[in-house]
């Protein structure tokens, strides 16, 4: 098998805008099979912007988005379910796909919440919703996950577990993984590839070589990179505070 | 047995029932009563159209139906008025139109009566036909695009990303509401297909915790409500639509208990 077959998303110089304002400009990344890549960067970095655009949700885009597979599961930032619409958890699952009992069980254990099998959405809590989309997102067992922040609102210890799922998930399923995560803690340990945005990408490569980059620490603090020696490296560029980005 | 005048429409309204109770389902869970509702409005025109050229009734509101909402989505695009204004426009012009060339058409005898608001009498063999076959062609293509269809309406982006095609399952199911306007006018009438649409509905979302048991119970509603209605229509000589109606309207009450039961448990 050539390299090229365990590309499952590839996004080349992609920009989209939206009322004349560019949300997110010259984004080029690619998702591997069993890799997990990860988007970091403050809010209105675009974040959720690429995953969209990555997953084909927009029309109107610039650069090219090349997918490799169709199947895909996504966890959205936000969802809101309508009450005029009576859903179960149960139905929830078989959205998109059409699954066996035993598939849907297998995947709502994994991510802890198989006891609310039978309960309305609507009177899910929010971390307990959110291993639930979690679930629907694993159990059609995809090639590419894109999970946009899987693990808002979970509880601490159940967010370490749920970190440590979607890492084992990628080994398992043999999945691509493109993660948006504000945890830098987990980032930093499970991921393969880190993407840091702001607008455009600021800088990427493995965990260790962003958190030494020093674009990451103007966004994040020295705080963030402490536990990793620090590299200063040239900076060839300035953010003006409406996000423009100057040159030096 | 077809022969009975009052058989036939219960025939009709059977029909009517089995399809209004998931398409209303798919109207209210999108929010579209307002836009069922001007394509009923704009179905007169199509009758109107249909008389003067001596054309067939059920096609033509099809197809009049499916303009309007075609015009529609060209003026959300094109327009800065906000999409309820601009059914509000579409519903009473249509119908406007449709009146005016009704007083046209002088050489017709109309019974406008019977137009907004059905007529028990009107039903015909044909129009069972129509009912039946067109209903059947009706659920059929609502089962062929319901996976896309049910999860683009519980979340638009989810259903794209996961390789669906929701704005397909959105213009087919558009033709679908023309349709049962189309084949529900004779026997429900121009101004009430949208509450035979919501009403059942709406009883069964009262009922239900899932989406199966709410198309099931707004199935359930509908017949009993054309049952009532009818009935009563024979009894007291009103007119079918507003009976068939009002006794959804009184299921939709008895489900109101339900509900209260329900809050009070959950305290």
């Amino acid at each position: 098998m050539s390299i090229g077959n365990n590309i499952l998303v590839k996004l080349n110089n992609v920009g989209f805008q939206q009322n004349q304002k560019w949300l997110v400009q010259g984004v080029s990344l690619q998702v591997e099979k069993g890799k997990i890549v990860t988007l970091i960067g403050p809010n209105g970095s675009g974040k959720s912007t690429t995953a969209k655009i990555a997953l084909g949700l927009f029309k109107n885009i610039e650069g090219q988005v090349e997918k490799f597979t169709n199947n895909i599961g996504y966890v959205p930032q936000k969802i809101s379910i309508d009450w005029t619409l009576p859903l179960r958890v149960r139905d929830f699952m078989l959205l998109t796909d059409n699954l066996t009992e035993d598939v849907i069980d297998e995947a709502l254990s994994l991510t802890g919440v198989i006891n609310l099998k039978d309960k309305s959405l609507g009177n899910l809590s929010g971390g307990e919703f959110q291993r639930v989309l979690l679930a629907r997102a694993i159990s059609k067992k995809p090639d590419l996950l894109v999970l946009d922040e899987p693990v808002q609102g979970v509880d601490f210890t159940g967010e370490i577990a749920l970190y440590e799922l979607i890492k084992e998930i990628s080994e398992k399923l043999n999945c691509g993984i493109l993660l948006i995560s504000h945890d830098l803690h987990t980032v930093m340990s499970a991921t393969d590839h880190v993407v840091c945005l702001n607008g455009h990408v600021c800088c990427s490569g493995s965990p260790k070589e962003v958190a030494k980059n020093s674009e990451y620490k103007a966004l994040f603090g020295e705080q963030a990179s402490q536990t990793l020696s620090i590299y200063e490296h040239k900076h060839d560029h300035v953010h003006a505070n409406d996000g423009d980005i100057k040159k030096n | 047995m077809f022969d009975d005048f009052f058989i036939r429409a219960l025939v009709a309204g059977i029909g009517i029932a089995f399809v209004a109770g998931p398409l209303g389902c798919f109207v209210v869970w999108r929010r579209l009563s307002y836009f069922g509702d001007t394509l009923a409005h704009s179905a007169l025109l199509g009758v109107t159209i249909a008389y003067s050229l001596e054309f067939n009734i059920a096609v033509s509101i099809f197809l009049i139906s499916s303009a309007i909402a075609l015009i529609l989505i060209q003026l959300q695009k094109k327009t800065n008025l906000p999409s309820d204004a601009l059914l509000g426009l579409l519903a009473h012009s249509s119908l406007a139109v449709g009146l005016v060339v009704i007083g046209f058409l002088t050489f017709i005898r109309f019974d406008i009566m019977g137009l907004l608001f059905g007529d028990i009498l009107a039903v015909n063999k044909k129009d069972l036909i129509t009912i039946w076959v067109g209903g059947a062609l009706i659920l059929l293509v609502l089962r062929l695009i319901w996976k896309p269809l049910f999860a683009s309406t519980v979340n638009y982006e989810l259903a794209q990303a996961e390789g669906l095609n929701p704005d397909r399952a959105k213009a087919v199911f558009t033709v679908l509401l023309a349709a049962i306007i189309a084949i529900s006018i004779k026997l429900v009438g121009v101004l009430l297909i949208t509450g035979m649409l919501i009403i059942p509905t709406a009883m069964a979302r009262n009922l239900s915790d899932n989406p199966k048991k709410m198309v099931i119970f707004a199935i359930i509603g509908g017949l009993l409500s054309v049952f009532i209605g009818l009935f009563s229509s024979l009894e007291f000589n009103t007119p079918s639509g507003p009976s068939i109606i009002a006794a959804a309207l009184v299921l939709f009450i008895f489900s109101l208990l339900k509900v209260k039961q329900t809050i009070q448990l959950k305290n």
